[in-house]
């Protein structure tokens, strides 16, 4: 674990949707991560100003830690992250951050990941880390994006559920619909909730994340479900773009 | 230090004209919402404003303060977070009309508010003029969000002294550190000194 | 001018002071158990309400509202209130 600052190349960026990138960054010194935490990035302007946003590490534990960002309206910090940054340039980055809010196999399951928008990303740290231990935990993935564009990670989430070995995603598109979408197609409710969400009698653990009143709405929701209240746990990341 | 990221600049800083903005602020264009809790929701019915520490205390309903005089008043706001708006206007009752009547020798007052904030001000910054209770902005109610229904209002020191849902002043012999003053914040917080911290 | 309500959604959760807390503490707090000096409710730092650049950030329990900490920071230095918590509980620090 580190507490001080590190210096981060972006060495490989990656559009995920029109306004979501992904980048890949190399830190020598990380200390390795576990599924759920973020780090803290750290920019300076050539006149010594200074501005820190956290982001959601995206990768497995054992890679290096990839974030990704959305570029938000009135951003400071993301519409350079999302937009600007170019491989080769540097960041500084600090963590990893969280203890609490994250997952591994050895903590069992049925699991439920609840995202709102770019709350998926500590979400998918958990999917990927457990595709990659060979993990069958049974997991059920709801992801809420406005439009099918805007649904992060879809296609690596349809190949995660191609693989059989208990993975399922489930969209709602809350804004616009593609012709003949069949899938939910409005906000997460305590309807869609119960339809989705493993039953209370299963004892899952839940992860939520997103936009506040997203992350409260769903929680919330999920406790009147059933669900042990100590074992959904939440990550809050502001108001994003809606 | 030396680390630059490359192309990034930050969020355009307009200074601003020149003498209007304190060192190290810039402008905004919206007015951003702070709170360090969640927006109480008094009811007018329930609302008083009260002096406290003064030969008698002196109290006042909703009614019995937008009875008051009042005054419409265009002023620079200044946080400590480096904004700066200018020329916001305000409505609100001044101070001074609040301690008129009201025996005391106090030199310092502790602004209370609903959801239990506090901050000291000094008597002197709070008279002559210089402070209001605002219960308007732009000609409309305070909104809850900014403060209503209403709000300290000091806009010549740094705007964390303004303090929201204000209840009261609490009249007092002694500077008494309140909410952010005791945990690092300038005990005064003169804006064009740039007393944003302890030591400044 | 309209004020839209951001307030609800500018609330966040104790996983947005972790970094801060790490700088701070040296080790990770978000999964610190905190006792509320107020109402007695205990939990993970992580579960509190937090309100930052407000202009300083407080974090206060979920159950009562009461402050559980607050943390200024200046360039060169923070400045942490933790009275609101009468207990905090942490693991042993392990490498993992």
């Amino acid at each position: 674990m580190t507490t001080g600052w590190l210096a981060a190349e972006a060495v490989e960026v990656r559009r995920e949707t029109p306004r979501v990138r992904t980048i890949v960054l190399d830190v020598p010194g990380w200390p390795g991560h576990r599924a759920g935490q973020h780090l803290d990035v750290r920019l300076t302007a050539e006149d010594g100003y200074q501005a820190q946003r956290s982001y959601s590490i995206a990768s497995a534990p054992g890679e290096r830690p990839d974030i990704t960002v959305e570029e938000l309206d009135d951003g400071e910090v993301s519409p350079y992250l999302a937009e600007e940054l170019r491989p080769g340039d540097r960041i500084e980055v600090r963590g990893p951050i969280g203890g609490w809010f994250v997952w591994g196999p050895e903590d069992g399951g049925p699991l439920l990941l609840v995202a709102g928008g770019s709350g998926v990303v500590p979400l998918m740290a958990m999917a990927r880390h457990r595709a990659a231990s060979g993990s069958a935990v049974p997991t059920r993935l709801l992801l809420s994006s406005r439009t099918w564009e805007d649904a992060i990670y879809r296609d690596e989430l349809a190949d995660l559920t191609g693989r059989g070995d208990g993975f399922e995603v489930v969209h709602t598109l809350t804004r616009e619909q593609p012709d003949g979408w069949s899938g939910y197609a409005r906000r997460v409710d305590d309807e869609l909730l119960r339809e989705v969400a493993w039953p209370a009698h299963a004892g899952a653990r839940a992860y939520v994340c997103g936009p506040t009143s997203f992350v409260e709405s769903v929680s919330r929701g999920l406790v009147d479900l059933g669900y042990e209240p100590g074992k959904v746990k939440t990550e809050r990341f502001g108001p994003t773009g809606g | 230090m030396g680390f630059v990221s490359r192309g990034f600049h930050g969020r355009r800083r307009d200074e601003g004209p020149e003498g209007r903005v304190p060192p190290g602020q810039y402008l905004t264009d919206g007015f951003p919402v702070l709170s360090a809790g969640p927006t109480p929701h008094t009811r007018l019915d329930e609302w008083t404003f009260t002096v406290e520490g003064g030969a008698e205390q002196a109290r006042w309903t909703w009614d019995e303060f937008r009875a008051l005089p009042s005054e419409d008043v265009t002023v620079d706001i200044h946080c400590v977070t480096r904004w700066s708006k200018l020329d916001t206007d305000w409505q609100g009752v001044s101070v001074d009309t609040l301690l008129d009547g009201v025996e005391h020798e106090a030199a310092y007052a502790l602004a209370f508010c609903d959801g239990g904030y506090t901050t000291n001000v000094p008597i002197e910054d709070l008279t002559g003029g210089k402070a209001w209770v605002a219960y308007g902005y732009d000609g409309e109610p305070l909104d809850p969000e900014h403060g209503g229904p209403a709000r300290l209002l000091v806009p010549h020191l740094y705007f964390w002294k303004s303090a929201k849902w204000v209840r009261g002043l609490q009249l007092l012999d002694d500077d008494e550190p309140g909410f952010w003053e005791t945990n690092g914040y300038h005990l005064y917080g003169d804006p064009w000194r740039e007393q944003r911290y302890w030591g400044d | 001018m309209t004020m839209t309500s951001q307030t609800a959604d500018m609330r966040l959760d104790g996983n947005a002071i972790g970094g801060l807390l790490l700088g701070v503490f040296g080790v990770e707090m978000t999964g610190a158990m905190a006792t509320c000096g107020s109402c007695g409710m205990r939990g993970a730092l992580a579960e509190a309400e937090v309100y930052v650049q407000c202009p300083g950030t407080v974090a206060r329990c979920p159950a009562c509202g009461s402050v559980l900490l607050r943390v200024v920071e200046s360039t060169e230095r923070t400045w942490l209130s933790l009275e609101g918590i009468r207990t905090l509980e942490l693991p042993i620090a392990t490498e993992r």
